[in-house]
């Protein structure tokens, strides 16, 4: 087996999937990385790729203007990066700054796209994939709202 | 019952409104022995008492050392203590952290805020025998960069080959290099095998109730989850009821709890 492949089979997001379906997305994958302080994509671009990350740390952010950069996650070593590629209107809601030298497998969000279009078996699994890892980070950002460790009086 | 009296030795600003008291009995005799995660009650006089984890060395036996939060009439005039002022120590008291039962297993130590008080004495305790135990990880969540406790001797444990140490923070701006997000994220991350491991969690109720799912989550077993409780404790011997928390009280059965045995208490909003 092709070393992507074999990479993209053992990573949680895509662990259990069909091998017919590991073939075609390993044609939509390639290895890249970013070095520290670049930006991997910027709020408002247009969301065509998604990232597994494997090494390094990946800061999501935005901007205000009276606060300057201010970080909402990390994203690090086993975690996927971005799922604007899946939703219209297909464009980064924040900015993916790359905190440590990454190294990541990007996935054309586009021809998967078609590809879950043209079939919708490949579909359900990428959108229940893409749900979990949505949920998981809904409850984190609740928590992190609950601001539990201030004190109140 | 009798409170033993301590002189101040030092009060040391951890953070704006956090220290940490170093204190040695008047006489001079000995501190008694006291396993970790377990608390004193710390006595002002002539403003009252109040629970507070121990957060020192349990193989050094001076000082005793106390970390905590001014937050309270008598944790405030405690923060105003000088050194030679005289307090007021019963204890120590509760159960411990059971870190004699985690011999050939992994560790995973999972805190928040000042929740890592009651464990730096574990950290303590596990750093002096290392070999004891399999991997060894520390995660920890703090509100801000600002807000991270005993800063220096998490760099120190992070640059132990041996020992696994996280930091996280809720919110960032882009100066921080560190991790953000809330403890519970650095879980998944963190390397432990759940079928062989024992897990520590300390902070606020809320922050504990989540971790423990997600250790559940992960693999680990209820029962080899332990949190430490916090009510509100006056008597610290099981008399007055004032810390009973469903059919336990929180100063004698704990603070520190198996998770198996208070999962469904934590759910419960009326206790």
């Amino acid at each position: 087996m092709h070393t992507l492949e074999l990479i993209l089979a053992e990573h949680a997001f895509f662990k259990g999937l069909e091998p017919r379906y590991m073939q075609l997305i390993t044609g939509c994958a390639s290895n890249v990385r970013f070095d520290a302080r670049t930006y991997i994509f910027r709020e408002g671009e247009a969301a065509e790729r998604f990232y597994l990350i494997r090494e390094g740390k990946v800061a999501l952010e935005t901007f205000a203007a009276e606060r300057g950069s201010i970080v909402i996650e990390t994203i690090e070593a086993g975690e996927v990066l971005g799922w604007s590629w899946l939703f219209p209107p297909y464009q980064w809601h924040f900015s993916a700054r790359v905190v440590e030298p990454t190294l990541a497998i990007a996935l054309d969000g586009v021809c998967l796209r078609n590809k879950c279009e043209e079939d919708h078996d490949l579909g359900y699994q990428l959108v229940k994939r893409v749900a979990q890892i949505m949920m998981q980070r809904l409850q984190a950002t609740r928590l992190q709202l609950l601001d539990v460790y201030s004190f109140r009086a | 019952m009798l409170p033993q009296l301590y002189r101040v030795q030092h009060v040391r600003d951890e953070m704006p409104d956090t220290f940490t008291l170093e204190l040695e009995p008047q006489d001079g005799s000995a501190i008694p022995p006291f396993a970790t995660g377990q608390f004193n009650m710390l006595y002002v006089f002539g403003v009252g008492e109040i629970p507070i984890s121990i957060s020192g060395d349990p193989a050094k036996r001076k000082p005793l050392v106390h970390t905590t939060r001014a937050v309270g009439t008598v944790s405030r005039a405690m923060r105003e203590l000088k050194p030679e002022n005289v307090v007021g120590v019963r204890g120590p008291f509760g159960s411990h952290w059971p870190i004699e039962h985690a011999m050939g297993k992994d560790i995973v130590i999972v805190t928040g805020g000042i929740g890592l008080a009651p464990l730096r004495s574990a950290m303590y305790q596990i750093t002096a025998q290392r070999e004891k135990y399999g991997k060894v990880a520390l995660l920890y969540g703090a509100r801000t960069p600002e807000d991270i406790l005993y800063r220096k001797e998490l760099e120190n444990w992070r640059a132990h080959f041996d020992l696994e140490v996280y930091v996280t923070v809720d919110r960032a701006t882009g100066k921080w290099r560190g991790s953000v997000g809330v403890v519970t994220r650095l879980i998944p991350r963190a390397p432990f095998d759940p079928q062989n491991t024992m897990a520590l969690v300390c902070g606020p109720e809320i922050m504990m109730r989540f971790s423990a799912a997600e250790l559940e989550k992960r693999g680990v077993a209820a029962g080899n989850i332990f949190v430490s409780m916090e009510r509100n404790m006056k008597c610290a011997v099981g008399f007055c009821g004032h810390c009973q928390y469903g059919p336990n009280f929180v100063c004698k059965d704990g603070p520190v709890f198996q998770y198996s045995h208070v999962k469904d208490l934590l759910v419960k909003w009326e206790i």
